[in-house]
C-alpha cells in the first residue's frame, strides 16, 4: 500500500487526541470487534478524568459513587503516598460493570494509549461483564449505579439523623464481615412473608386436626428427654435456616437489637460485597479476556493501516509491561500476574485450535485443530470462572513455558517440599493445584452461623470449618468477633472444627475477649 | 455511537471528606505523635510538614483471615530453574509467609507513613489553645485607627470641602431659584447702550427706563441669590475605622550567665519556639527580639542568643531595661501587640529583684499583652518547690507581680517533657470569672 494513502487512513497521528479522534477510534475498533471477534457488549459511556479523580476513584473501591467512610480516606492516603512517591503508576483506565458500561480514561494517556484502553476496557471487559455466567447470575449491571446512589444518600441521611459516630460503628462492624457477607452457592431464600405465614397456619391447623390426647399419656422412654432436646434444637435451626454462611444476612434478618436503619446499612454493605464477589472469582479470566481482545484489535488496526508504526510500538511496549511475569525468585515477584496468565492461556487456546501438536490432540481432543478459536474463547468467557477455566484449558505447553512448580508448605516444617514440576507426572497435579488456588469459594474461610437460641440466652454460635489445619489469625479474629457482638448484642462464640474429623480445635467467645 | 463525557472539570477531592473523617478518627493519636515529635525533635523542624506513621488503634480494619503460620498449603509458582520433585527448600528465616513468594518491600496498608500538612500539624498541636483572656485582651488591645471616606457632611473643616459636590449643589440651587445669568444682564446693558446712542425719542426713553428698572431688579436678585451659598457647601466626611492590629512582637529574655547550662538553654529555647509558633498562627506579622543578659543586657540575633556564651554576674533588671528601650525605639505599643517570655534559673540579687518588680509594674506590664516567666529548675528542686511559693529570689519577687497583673504568668519547668504542659497551662482558656477583673 503506498505511503500516502496509508497515512490518510490513520485514525490519529502524534500523541494528541480530541473527542473526534476518540470517536473515530471507537468506530474502527467496533468494526473490528464485530468482524473478527463477534463481541457482544453493553453500550459504552467513556469518561475522561484527571489523575486526581483517578486517585479518588481508587479509594472508593473503584466506584463512581460511594458512601463516606473513614477507611476510604485511609486507602486514599495510602494510594496517594504510593503515587506521589512514584512507587506506582495509576491505572490507565477503570471500568465499571454497569449498563451502560462506564469506562474511565485518564486524560494523560496518549492517543495510542486511549485506543488501547478503549479496546481493553470498553470492549474486552465489557464483553466479559455482559456474557460471563457468574456476572449474569449474581450482579445486576443495570441497577448498580442507581443502587449506589441510593446507598450514598441513605447513609448520609442516617448520619444526619443518628449521628456520624453511630453510623460509623455499624459500618465498621459490617465492613469487618464483608467477606462473610456473600452468598457463595445460592441466592437468599425468597419466601415471601405471606407464604411463610400461610405455611405456618397450615401446619398449626394440621396439628390441631390430628391432635390426640392419648399421645400424652404414653410412658416416657429412656433418653426421650435428650432426643426431645435435640429435636428442639433441630427445629429452631430449621426455622432460622441454619446453618447460614452469610453472616451479614443473618445479622440483618435476625439480630434483636438493630434498628431498621441499621439493618438497611448491613444490607447495603452486603449487596456491595455480593456485587464484587464475581470479580474475585474471575479476576484472571476477566483481565485475560480484556488483554487478549486489545491485542487482537490493536494488531488488526495496525494491519488495516489505521495506526502508525510508532503508535503500534508504544502499544506493544505497554502491552508487554502489562503481561510481564517475573519468576518466583525475582525481587519484583508478587504472585502470578492475572493479565499474563489469562492472556497466555487464551493465546494458547488459539494456538491449540489452529496449530495443535500431538500432545494437544491428546489433551484437548474437542478443540485441537478445529480451527474455530473464536467460538472456543467466546464459550470459555461465557461459561467459566478462573478455577474451572484453568482446570479445563491449562495445557502442558503452557506449564512448560511458565515452568510452573508446586510447593508443599507445612507450617511445622522448616522447609518446603517441591511436589511437582513441569513434567509428565506433574502436569495434572500442577493444573489441579493452580486451579484450586483460584477457587475463591474453597479458599475463602468457611465460617457459618450454626446455632442460636433466640428464646434463651441468645448466645450466637459460629463454626469455622478448619481445612488443612489452617487457623485464623488471632488478633483479627478477636476484633472481628467483637464487631459481631456489636451487631448481635449478645455473646458470640466461634468454634473451630476440623473439616475431616469434626473434632473441635479451638473455641473463642466474646466473653473471653476484653473490650 | 459511544457516549463521551468530559469529567475533568468535575470537582476533584471527592475523597477529601473521607480524609478528614480519617484524621478526625485518629485525632487523639496523631496529636500524641505530633507532640512527641515536637518535644523530641529538632526545633527548626517544628514549623513544617510532619510525616506521621499510621496510627494503629482505631484504624485497623479487622476481618477473619487465615493464619499464615498454621496448616498445610500448596503453592504453584512460575519460573522453576533447578528443582525436581522431592527437593526440599529451606524456608526463609523471617517467618516465611507465602511460601517462597518473597514478601514485597512495599509497606502494607496498615503500616505506612503519610504527611500531614503544616496546617493540620498546627491544628492538632494548638487545639484548645487560645490566648489567655481573649475577650479582655481584645478590649485592652490598642487598635490603630485609620480614617476612611464615609460620604459627605454639611459641616467640617475648610480643608475637607468637596468642591465638586458643593458646586453641584450650588448649580442646582441657582437653577431652581432662577438666578439671573450674566448674559441676561449683559444683553440688557447692551440694549440700553444702543438705545442711548440712538435718537432720544419718547419711546426710547421709556424703554430705557424700563430696561434700567429691569436691570436693577435682576442685579438685586443676583445679589440675593448667592453664587455659592453656605447651604451648598459639602465636606468630605471621614470615619475613623479601627484596624485590627495584626503585628506582634515577642521579646525573648534569657539569662545567659554561667549558671544557665546547655540543658537550661535548650529548655528555654523550646519554650520560645512554642510561643513563637503560637503567635505566628495568630498574627500576620511576628517579630522576635532576643535579649540576653548577664550583669548587663543586649539585644542579639538568634544565633548568638542561643549559642554564644558570656560570663558575668546576674542582674535581671538590665534585660527589662533593654526591653523597654527597644519598645520605645521600634515597637510603639499602639501598633504592636507585645509579648514577652522570660527564661531564667531564678538567680538574682535581692535588691535587683525589687527593681525588677517596679520596672514591670510601672513600665512593662502596662505595655504588654502578656508576659510569661518560666523558671528552669532541677528535677530535684521540683519536688521541693513544686507547690510552694518559696523559691528563688526572682520567683518570690515575680510572685508579687503575678498577684497584681492577670496577664502575667509564671511556671517552673524541670525537664523537656514539662514544657508542653506548662505551655498549655499558660495558654489555656481562663475561666470566665477571671475575665471580669
Amino acid at each position: 500500500m503506498p505511503a500516502r494513502t496509508s497515512r490518510s487512513r490513520l485514525l490519529f497521528s502524534g500523541s494528541d487526541w480530541d473527542f473526534k479522534t476518540l470517536s473515530r477510534m471507537h468506530d474502527a475498533i467496533k468494526a473490528i470487534s464485530d468482524e473478527e471477534l463477534q463481541l457482544d457488549i453493553y453500550p459504552v459511556q467513556m469518561e475522561i478524568i484527571s489523575s486526581e479523580q483517578m486517585l479518588d476513584a481508587y479509594s472508593s473501591v473503584g466506584m463512581p459513587l460511594m458512601y463516606q467512610h473513614w477507611s476510604f480516606g485511609k486507602h486514599f492516603l495510602y494510594q496517594e503516598l504510593l503515587y506521589r512517591k512514584g512507587g506506582r503508576g495509576l491505572a490507565y483506565e477503570l471500568v465499571i460493570n454497569s449498563n451502560p458500561c462506564i469506562v474511565y480514561m485518564m486524560e494523560e494517556n496518549t492517543a495510542a494509549l486511549q485506543a488501547l484502553v478503549m479496546a481493553h476496557a470498553a470492549f474486552g471487559h465489557n464483553h466479559f461483564f455482559k456474557n460471563n455466567y457468574v456476572f449474569r447470575q449474581w450482579t445486576d449491571a443495570g441497577s448498580i449505579l442507581g443502587y449506589l446512589d441510593f446507598a450514598k444518600t441513605y447513609i448520609a441521611r442516617c448520619e444526619e439523623r443518628h449521628g456520624v459516630a453511630a453510623v460509623e460503628a455499624v459500618l465498621d462492624a459490617a465492613h469487618a464481615l464483608m467477606d462473610q457477607g456473600v452468598f457463595r452457592y445460592r441466592r437468599p431464600p425468597k419466601l415471601s412473608t405471606e407464604k411463610q405465614r400461610q405455611g405456618l397456619r397450615d401446619r398449626l391447623e394440621y396439628e390441631e386436626r390430628s391432635y390426640n390426647d392419648l399421645w400424652r399419656t404414653l410412658p416416657r422412654r429412656k433418653g426421650e428427654e435428650e432426643t426431645g432436646e435435640a429435636d428442639r434444637v433441630a427445629e429452631r435451626k430449621k426455622s432460622l435456616n441454619l446453618p447460614e454462611e452469610n453472616l451479614l444476612y443473618f445479622l440483618e434478618k435476625h439480630s434483636l437489637i438493630l434498628e431498621p436503619w441499621q439493618r438497611e446499612i448491613l444490607r447495603i454493605v452486603r449487596v456491595i460485597a455480593q456485587y464484587f464477589y464475581p470479580q474475585r472469582q474471575t479476576k484472571m479470566m476477566n483481565e485475560g479476556c480484556a488483554t487478549f481482545v486489545h491485542y487482537i484489535i490493536m494488531n488488526a488496526l495496525y494491519d488495516r493501516g489505521l495506526i502508525s508504526e510508532g503508535a503500534m510500538l508504544e502499544i506493544l511496549r505497554n502491552h508487554s509491561n502489562v503481561v510481564m511475569q517475573p519468576s518466583f525468585d525475582d525481587p519484583r515477584f508478587s504472585g502470578i500476574n492475572p493479565y499474563a496468565l489469562g492472556f497466555d492461556m487464551m493465546q494458547d487456546i488459539q494456538r491449540i485450535s489452529t496449530e495443535p501438536t500431538a500432545e494437544d490432540r491428546d489433551w484437548f481432543p474437542e478443540i485441537a485443530g478445529n480451527g474455530n478459536w473464536r467460538e472456543v474463547l467466546l464459550d470459555a468467557w461465557a461459561n467459566h470462572r478462573d478455577e474451572s477455566f484453568i482446570r479445563q484449558y491449562l495445557s502442558p505447553t503452557l506449564i512448560r513455558k511458565w515452568r510452573f512448580f508446586a510447593l508443599d508448605d507445612k507450617a511445622d516444617e522448616p522447609f518446603y517440599e517441591v511436589a511437582s514440576i513441569h513434567d509428565e507426572r506433574g502436569y495434572k497435579k500442577i493444573r489441579a493445584a493452580l486451579a484450586r488456588s483460584y477457587d475463591v469459594g474453597a479458599n475463602g474461610l468457611d465460617i457459618q452461623v450454626v446455632d442460636v437460641d433466640l428464646l434463651g440466652s441468645r448466645h450466637l454460635r459460629l463454626e469455622h470449618k478448619v481445612h488443612d489445619g489452617i487457623l485464623l489469625e488471632e488478633s483479627g479474629r478477636d476484633a472481628t468477633l467483637r464487631h459481631i457482638r456489636t451487631l448481635w448484642g449478645y455473646d458470640v462464640t466461634l468454634v473451630g472444627v476440623d473439616s475431616q474429623t469434626g473434632a473441635a480445635i479451638y473455641e473463642r467467645s466474646t466473653s473471653q475477649i476484653g473490650e | 455511537m459511544p457516549i463521551f463525557i468530559d469529567r475533568r472539570l468535575n470537582p476533584k477531592d471527592k475523597s477529601l471528606a473521607n480524609r478528614q473523617r480519617f484524621l478526625r478518627r485518629v485525632r487523639e493519636e496523631l496529636k500524641h505523635t505530633i507532640r512527641e515529635q515536637i518535644r523530641t525533635g529538632k526545633i527548626s523542624d517544628v514549623d513544617s510538614e510532619h510525616v506521621v506513621s499510621m496510627p494503629v488503634r482505631k484504624t485497623a480494619e479487622p476481618h477473619f483471615e487465615s493464619d499464615s503460620e498454621s496448616g498445610r498449603r500448596q503453592h504453584v509458582l512460575p519460573g522453576n530453574k533447578e528443582f525436581a520433585s522431592g527437593d526440599r527448600i529451606e524456608k526463609p528465616s523471617q517467618g516465611g509467609s507465602g511460601g517462597g513468594s518473597a514478601p514485597g518491600q512495599q509497606p502494607t496498608e496498615d503500616d505506612f507513613r503519610f504527611a500531614l500538612s503544616r496546617e493540620e500539624v498546627l491544628d492538632l498541636f494548638f487545639e484548645d489553645l487560645e490566648l489567655p483572656d481573649m475577650v479582655k485582651l481584645n478590649l485592652k488591645e490598642i487598635l490603630a485607627y485609620k480614617p476612611r471616606r464615609a460620604g459627605f457632611a454639611a459641616t467640617g473643616s475648610p480643608t475637607n470641602i468637596n468642591i465638586g459636590r458643593t458646586m453641584r449643589n450650588s448649580h442646582a440651587r441657582r437653577i431652581a431659584l432662577r438666578r439671573p445669568k450674566q448674559e441676561q444682564l449683559d444683553a440688557i446693558a447692551r440694549e440700553i447702550a444702543s438705545l442711548e446712542a440712538g435718537t432720544q425719542s419718547q419711546a426710547a426713553i421709556e424703554r430705557i427706563k424700563a430696561l434700567r428698572e429691569e436691570l436693577e431688579r435682576l442685579e438685586r436678585r443676583r445679589r440675593l441669590i448667592a453664587y455659592v451659598d453656605p447651604v451648598d457647601i459639602r465636606f468630605n466626611r471621614f470615619e475613623a475605622r479601627p484596624v485590627p492590629n495584626a503585628n506582634a512582637v515577642m521579646f525573648c529574655l534569657m539569662d545567659v550567665s554561667g549558671s544557665m547550662g546547655e540543658r537550661e538553654k535548650d529548655m528555654a529555647k523550646r519554650f520560645f519556639v512554642l510561643l513563637h509558633l503560637f503567635l505566628k498562627r495568630r498574627y500576620d506579622r511576628t517579630d522576635i527580639v532576643f535579649i540576653r543578659h548577664t550583669h548587663e543586657a543586649q539585644e542579639v540575633d538568634e544565633e548568638t542568643f542561643f549559642y554564644s556564651t558570656q560570663s558575668g554576674g546576674t542582674i535581671v533588671s538590665t534585660a527589662l531595661e533593654e526591653m523597654q528601650r527597644v519598645i520605645e525605639e521600634r515597637y510603639p505599643s499602639n501598633e504592636w501587640n507585645i509579648y514577652a517570655a522570660q527564661a531564667s534559673d531564678g538567680d538574682n540579687s535581692a535588691s535587683d529583684s525589687e527593681r525588677c518588680i517596679s520596672l514591670l509594674d510601672q513600665v512593662i506590664m502596662p505595655l504588654c499583652q502578656y508576659f510569661a516567666y518560666v523558671e528552669i529548675i532541677d528535677a530535684r528542686e521540683r519536688h521541693i518547690f513544686g507547690a510552694t511559693d518559696n523559691g528563688t529570689s526572682l520567683w518570690r519577687a515575680y510572685s508579687d507581680v503575678e498577684a497584681k497583673w492577670a496577664n502575667f504568668q509564671m511556671r517552673r519547668i524541670a525537664k523537656p517533657a514539662d514544657i508542653y504542659p506548662v505551655f498549655r497551662e499558660l495558654f489555656t482558656r481562663q475561666p470566665a470569672a477571671q475575665k471580669s477583673d
